[in-house]
C-alpha cells in the first residue's frame, strides 16, 4: 500500500481526498447521522483501496543485480540453509564446491511463526536455527573446511544480502526441502536470488525424511 | 575487476549502511511516526467511542451546544492553509523564493488564526472539563489536536523565518518538504476530529 505521507505533494493529494470525503459524510450526516456514519465507512473503505491502487513510487523499477567479491586468492561460499542444514546432500555438495582456501559461511534463517514474527517472539526459532547450525558447522569442520556459521534474517533472501555485505562471496548455495515440503521452493526464493545477485546459485534438494539420523 | 579489488582493500571502518527492510530511513521515520500518532488519536477516539456509544452519553449533551459553523470556518481556514503551504512548496521547487515566503507566511497566519478562534471558541462555549464526560471527551479530542497545530505553529515560524533568510533553494528544501507533511497530516487529523466531534 501507497503510503499517503510520504512526500508533501502525496499529503497534500490525501488532504484533498479527505476533504472530499468529509463532504460526502457531512451530506449525509445532515440528512441523518447513521447515513453520515455509514458514508464514513464507506469513505474509509474507498481511501483505503485507492490507496492500494495507487503505485508504490520505485516498486516496479528494476533493481540492479548485487554484487559481491573476495580477496585474490580467496574462495568464499554463501550457505543459506534452515532445516536442511545437515543434510548430507548439502554436505556433499559444499565438499564438492571446497577448492583450496575455501571459506564457507553458513546462514541459518530463524524461521518463526507470522504471530511469533510480529511479536519479537523470536528467541526460541533462533535457539533451533543455533542448534542446528552448531551441529552442521560441526560436521563441515570435521571434513576439513573452514567453517562459520550465523543466525540471518528470516527471509532468506535478505539473509544473503546481509550476509554479502561483510562477507564477500565467489558463489551461493541454497538448501531446500523437495518440491511440496518446501516454503522457500513456493516463495520462489531460488529463482528470485538468481535475479537478484549476480553471483552464481547453486540449489541443493535435502530429503530429510530420507537422512533419519541426521541432526535436526 | 582490478579497481573493484582495489576499492575493497582501500574501504575502511564498518560495511556500507543496508536496509534491510527497503526503507529509507527517513520515510521508516515518518512511517513510525504516523504510527504513533495515529495510536495516540486512536486512543482518544476510543474514549469517544466509549462515552457517545456504549456509555449513550447524549451528544451534545443537553442543555450545552456545538458551535458548528464557528468550527466550520474554522476548518476552511486550516485547509486553506494547506493550499498555502502547498503553493509555498510548489514555489520553491520552481525557484521562486518569494513565492516560498509568502506561502509559509501565509500559513502560519491561518493556523495562528485558527489556533485564536479555537481559544475563543473554548472561552465562550459555555461547558468546562468538569462538565460530565461529554465535556470532557470534547475538550480532550480538540485540545489534543490544537496541540498538535501549535507544534506546526511552531515548525511553520521556524521554516518561514529560515525561508526568510534564504536557507531554502530550488535544490535544497527538504526541510518544508518534512514540514509540509506534518501541517497536512494536522489538517487531515482536524477534518477526522470535526466530523466525529461536531457534525456526526
Amino acid at each position: 500500500m501507497r503510503n499517503p505521507l510520504r512526500s508533501e505533494d502525496e499529503a497534500f493529494r490525501f488532504l484533498i481526498a479527505s476533504v472530499v470525503a468529509a463532504l460526502v459524510i457531512a451530506g449525509a450526516a445532515y440528512v441523518n447521522t447513521w447515513l453520515g456514519v455509514a458514508a464514513a465507512v464507506l469513505a474509509v473503505a474507498g481511501i483505503l483501496w485507492w490507496l492500494k491502487q495507487e503505485p508504490v513510487p520505485g516498486a516496479a523499477d528494476v533493481q540492479p543485480k548485487i554484487a559481491s567479491e573476495t580477496p585474490p586468492g580467496v574462495h568464499r561460499v554463501l550457505v543459506v540453509a534452515n532445516e536442511t542444514v545437515g543434510g548430507a546432500a548439502l554436505l556433499s555438495t559444499l565438499e564438492q564446491l571446497a577448492q583450496a582456501k575455501t571459506e564457507l559461511l553458513v546462514i541459518a534463517p530463524a524461521l518463526a511463526s507470522p504471530v511469533r514474527h510480529w511479536t519479537s517472539d523470536v528467541d526460541g526459532a533462533r535457539a533451533d536455527a543455533e542448534r542446528r547450525l552448531e551441529a552442521s558447522v560441526a560436521r563441515l569442520e570435521a571434513s576439513g573446511l573452514e567453517v562459520r556459521g550465523e543466525i540471518g534474517d528470516e527471509d532468506p533472501l535478505v539473509a544473503i544480502e546481509d550476509a554479502l555485505r561483510t562477507f564477500g562471496a565467489d558463489a551461493i548455495v541454497i538448501s531446500t526441502h523437495p518440491e511440496g515440503r518446501s516454503n522457500w521452493l513456493k516463495q520462489n526464493v531460488v529463482d528470485r536470488a538468481r535475479e537478484r545477485f549476480a553471483l552464481p546459485v547453486t540449489h541443493v534438494v535435502v530429503d530429510i525424511a530420507a537422512e533419519p539420523n541426521q541432526p535436526v | 575487476m582490478a579497481a573493484a579489488h582495489a576499492e575493497h582493500i582501500e574501504h575502511h571502518g564498518p560495511p556500507v549502511p543496508h536496509y534491510s527492510s527497503r526503507v529509507t530511513p527517513g520515510v521508516l521515520g515518518m512511517f513510525l511516526f504516523i504510527a504513533s500518532e495515529i495510536m495516540l488519536f486512536g486512543s482518544f477516539f476510543t474514549a469517544y467511542f466509549f462515552v457517545r456509544v456504549v456509555n449513550g452519553t447524549p451528544w451534545p449533551t443537553p442543555p450545552y451546544h456545538l458551535p458548528v459553523y464557528v468550527a466550520f470556518i474554522n476548518t476552511c481556514i486550516l485547509v486553506t492553509s494547506s493550499f498555502s503551504m502547498h503553493w509555498g512548496l510548489q514555489s520553491i521547487k520552481r525557484g521562486n523564493v518569494w513565492g516560498l515566503r509568502a506561502g509559509l507566511l501565509l500559513t502560519f497566519l491561518m493556523g495562528l488564526s485558527f489556533l485564536i478562534t479555537q481559544a475563543i471558541e473554548y472561552s465562550r462555549i459555555g461547558f468546562n472539563t468538569s462538565n460530565g464526560a461529554f465535556a470532557t471527551i470534547f475538550f480532550c479530542l480538540t485540545g489534543l489536536h490544537g496541540v498538535h497545530v501549535f507544534v506546526g505553529l511552531s515548525i511553520l515560524g521556524f521554516m518561514t523565518i529560515r525561508a526568510f533568510r534564504g536557507h531554502f533553494s530550488a535544490d535544497e528544501h527538504h526541510g518544508v518538504e518534512i514540514g509540509g507533511i506534518y501541517w497536512h497530516f494536522v489538517d487531515v487529523m482536524w477534518i477526522v476530529v470535526y466530523l466525529t466531534v461536531y457534525i456526526l
